[in-house]
């Protein structure tokens, strides 16, 4: 029988399990970690930040005992500077080209030093940003997520009208549903949707899911510009036909997580099987673990270079007592009485660079099973756009300005077509799509007045 | 293994660390601690008149200016004189020197500026039988309002007349401590040689204000509500000591006077560079303020190395050898070309030599070679100024490449190999006997 249960930790062990994984710096911490800043000439961090944060600005601002001033600097490029503080890879981002990385093999640590001024902007209850002059013009926004808060909040700026369309009944998307919650602690996902929001003109309808409740060619219809940040809808299947319980999608239990108002209500198993190599695989591992799973078992069908999850990513795991196996993909899930009892797992290797198995299996005993191979975009999403849109490798294709092929409909975030899945890129491609849409209006103003 | 010790101004000492006259060497405690660390002599704290004793703010003393990682690189303090009963000190002084015979034991003076209050202190001193006195000139402030100090060592006929007294009335040595703050320390170091001091130390500290408290808008730090200028030294005033140093080493009236070098000394280096100028020993205080005094083990152990590994058996087999290469700008070669050099290989690429020389110079770094980010001296503009290796955080990454004879300057076209300073440069009117330059002959 699968030993799946709620409480296998103590309330107290599990909220000290789930505390901040990296504390924020101490003030001395910060004014020490900031002071190691060149203050680089077309510095490389600057560069690998996808939002493009003047990072030896804002470094040198907390060095100068301004972190507020600091603060400003991160969210003129990327309001969501916060939260991406917290869940960036900065080690394959701003940490990993700096030039410190490069001199001694110790980056300044930028993360935690945007963190330090964010929070110091958040505490002093410092609002930046208003909406800028009326323009009359009234934007849709489709997702209530980081890209398509990013793109709201830079439309409200430039005195546009946004509504935002959302399928939950809570804004954030994955900074709020699908990022592990040791790193996002406090609250800080909502604290930042809140800031976003004041900034004013910005309405969200929640319950409103794109292809159900609302339509693109709706939205087209009725609104100035439409801007498409739903995410990715879907998750990936195993393939292994019927799944008895204890197997679970491991974006679902993810989001139940953060939301729990007690994650002691939250069944584990004893012994549980992670299915992936990205990020989510690494956060409900971890998780599960810091839950009370007795053994958490990553099993990619790939090598460790190939892992979506970064290096740092999967040192977090195993420090947490994860064990990560390489080279193995399920090909049988194994139930006893209906629930899960192991997974059949089959060696795999490389066949003139294509991926096969060996034919040589072994079998896992596990309670509980994560699927976390990957979300999928959901083509009903954009059923009634005729096929105006163009698609890419089963996403939304953009052009550079985040515009897709149908005219007045821009797109960004994980919907879109080569994107890096991460939250400031997702910004990125909001803030960019906005400044878009803010030229395209104008410039049609324009034209009309002339 | 070198030989550490030095005589200076008659007085012995098994090294030429010495604490300066200021806190560390305020009573019998902290001297006996110092010596305990391996200090070679001290400078007792200033002594004043006999009578009531001093007083001192019952506040913030000292300011500091820090660099990264709050390294206190500036320091600066308005502690008056000792503030504890002269006999007090006397006795302390007696016990100490009596117990630690083989260090040097200089005592520090600071009375009003007439005869009999120089020739009584003068007296008392003798009592102790301390190696030498040192006569406070410099502290610029608290005491100088009282016309002591400063106030004396700013006006070279009161050094002279002062220096002459101590020397009528004992038979100690007499080291003459200058103040940097003055348009040259010629004049006050001139005045103590012809006043018969056997010996100049300098410098003492500069006339400063750390900083403005921006909340209290008062400066920083302040007593209750109002600041004060204060003394500065620390790391920052090494380089003008080393100038002043240098001056009098090199002056015709003041050459040869034996010299204690002052001022922002944390190292052996620091300390050998003083000694290369021609210093007989070095004082320190600042670096013992914030290190604690067991940084002579560094300092002792590192000159002990250097001259071992430069093969000097005695500190005189270098003192003063650098002191002869100091000269004037006029005097100095301007057909001499160097050309920055960037070590790929230790660069790190942090851009910084490029928008320093960009912003501010010469434009002679690139930031793009080929389109990829990389950072080269341009040596058709490069003037070798130097400003590129010194804001490049890796050492020796950036060396400025002196160019042999025949180089042709692609900025100039000039020939190296000439020798024209000013005095013999064409563009001078007032040059005597003009040289040309040695051009490249241009291409046929």
């Amino acid at each position: 029988m699968a030993d799946i249960r709620a409480g296998r930790l103590d309330a107290a062990v599990i909220a000290e399990n789930f505390g901040d994984m990296l504390p924020a710096f101490s003030a001395n911490e910060a004014r020490v970690a900031a002071e190691r800043c060149l203050f680089c000439h077309d510095a490389p961090c600057v560069t690998a930040c996808p939002t493009l944060i003047d990072v030896p600005l804002f470094i040198r601002q907390i060095a100068a005992g301004n972190p507020v001033g600091a603060a400003r600097t991160i969210l003129d490029s990327n309001i969501m500077g916060a939260m991406c503080a917290r869940v960036c890879p900065t080690e394959n981002l701003c940490e990993g080209v700096c030039v410190r990385e490069v001199s001694e093999g110790k980056a300044i640590e930028i993360g935690r030093l945007q963190r330090h001024a964010t929070d110091a902007a958040f505490a002093a209850g410092r609002q930046f940003y208003t909406a800028g002059p009326a323009t009359g013009r009234h934007i849709a926004v489709v997702g209530a997520g980081p890209a398509g808060l990013a793109c709201a909040h830079r439309l409200a700026i430039l005195g546009h009208k946004v509504t935002i369309f959302e399928a939950r009944d809570k804004a954030g998307g994955l900074n709020e549903f699908g990022i592990a919650a040791y790193k996002a602690t406090d609250g800080v996902a909502q604290h930042e949707v809140e800031y976003i929001l004041a900034v004013g003109n910005i309405t969200i309808e929640h319950d409103k899911r794109l292809g159900r409740d609302i339509t693109v060619a709706g939205l087209k219809r009725d609104y100035d510009a439409v801007f498409l940040g739903m995410g990715l809808g879907d998750t990936n299947d195993l393939g292994l036909g019927t799944e008895p319980d204890g197997v679970l999608d491991a974006v679902t239990y993810i989001a139940a997580l953060r939301q729990a108002a007690d994650k002691v209500t939250l069944p584990v198993g004893r012994r549980v099987v992670v299915i992936g190599g990205g990020m989510t695989a690494i956060d409900i591992a971890t998780q599960t673990k810091k839950l009370g799973a007795d053994e958490v078992t990553i099993v990619y069908r790939r090598g460790k270079d190939q892992m979506s999850a970064s290096a740092h990513e999967q040192d977090v795991a195993q420090t947490h007592g994860v064990t990560i196996r390489h080279w193995m993909r399920p090909v049988a899930v194994i139930a006893s009485g209906g629930s899960l009892s192991g997974v059949m797992l089959e060696y795999t290797k490389l066949d003139g660079g294509k991926l096969v198995g060996t034919g040589e299996t072994m079998t896992l005993p596990c309670d509980q099973l994560f699927k976390a191979i990957g979300q999928s975009f959901v083509p009903a999403d954009l059923a009634d756009a005729g096929g105006e849109i163009a698609m890419r490798g089963g996403r939304i294709a953009v052009d550079p300005e985040r515009r897709t092929s149908w005219a007045g409909i821009w797109a960004g975030g994980d919907c879109v077509a080569g994107g890096q899945d991460l939250t400031v890129t997702a910004v990125e491609d909001g803030k960019q799509a906005a400044l878009s849409i803010d030229r395209t209006l104008r410039g049609a103003a324009a034209q009309a007045a002339e | 293994m070198a030989d550490l010790r030095v005589t200076f101004a008659g007085i012995r000492a098994p090294n030429p660390f010495w604490l300066a006259s200021a806190p560390p060497t305020d009573k019998e405690y902290n001297v006996v601690r110092a010596f305990k660390a391996g200090w070679g002599g001290v400078v007792w704290k200033t002594l004043g008149e006999d009578g009531p004793p001093i007083v001192n703010v019952s506040g913030p003393r000292y300011g500091a200016i820090h660099a990264s990682d709050r390294r206190v690189i500036g320091f600066n303090n308005i502690e008056l004189i000792t503030d504890r009963p002269l006999q007090t000190n006397l006795e302390e002084i007696k016990r100490v020197k009596k117990a630690w015979p083989d260090r040097a034991m200089v005592v520090s003076l600071m009375v009003p500026c007439d005869e009999e209050s120089w020739k009584t202190i003068l007296k008392r001193v003798e009592w102790t039988e301390c190696d030498g006195v040192e006569l406070n000139f410099g502290c610029p402030h608290g005491m100088s309002e009282r016309g002591m100090g400063a106030a004396v060592g700013q006006v070279p006929e009161y050094v002279e007349m002062v220096t002459r007294w101590c020397k009528q009335h004992t038979r100690m040595p007499v080291i003459v401590k200058l103040t940097p703050n003055v348009s040259s320390v010629i004049p006050p170091a001139r005045a103590a040689k012809k006043g018969g001091a056997d010996a100049v130390s300098l410098i003492n500290t500069v006339n400063s204000m750390m900083g403005v408290d921006l909340d209290a808008m008062s400066p920083w730090p302040h007593v209750g509500g109002k600041g004060t200028h204060g003394g500065m030294c620390g790391p920052v005033v090494k380089p003008i000591a080393l100038n002043m140093v240098a001056e009098i080493a090199r002056h015709g009236e003041t050459a040869g006077l034996p010299m204690s070098g002052i001022g922002g000394i944390e190292t052996w280096k620091d300390a050998a560079e003083y000694l290369a100028l021609g210093c007989g020993t070095v004082q320190v205080c600042t670096a013992a303020m914030v290190y604690g005094f067991r940084i002579v083990a560094e300092m002792k152990a590192g000159l002990s190395d250097w001259m071992d590994a430069k093969g000097y058996s005695s500190i005189d087999d270098f003192r003063g050898m650098a002191a002869p290469k100091v000269t004037d700008w006029q005097h100095l070669n301007l057909d001499h070309v160097v050309k920055a050099r960037i070590d790929q290989d230790l660069c790190i690429s942090c851009g910084r030599c490029h928008i320093a020389c960009e912003d501010t110079s010469h434009q002679a770094i690139t930031s793009l070679v080929e389109g990829v980010r990389r950072f080269e001296v341009i040596e058709e503009e490069c003037v070798g100024c130097n400003l590129c290796a010194v804001v490049c955080p890796i050492e020796n990454c950036i060396t400025m490449i002196e160019k042999a004879e025949g180089y042709v300057d692609p900025r100039t076209g000039i020939v190296v190999g000439g020798h024209r300073t000013w005095m013999e440069h064409p563009n001078n009117p007032m040059a005597k006997d003009p040289k040309p330059a040695r051009m490249a002959e241009p291409a046929e």
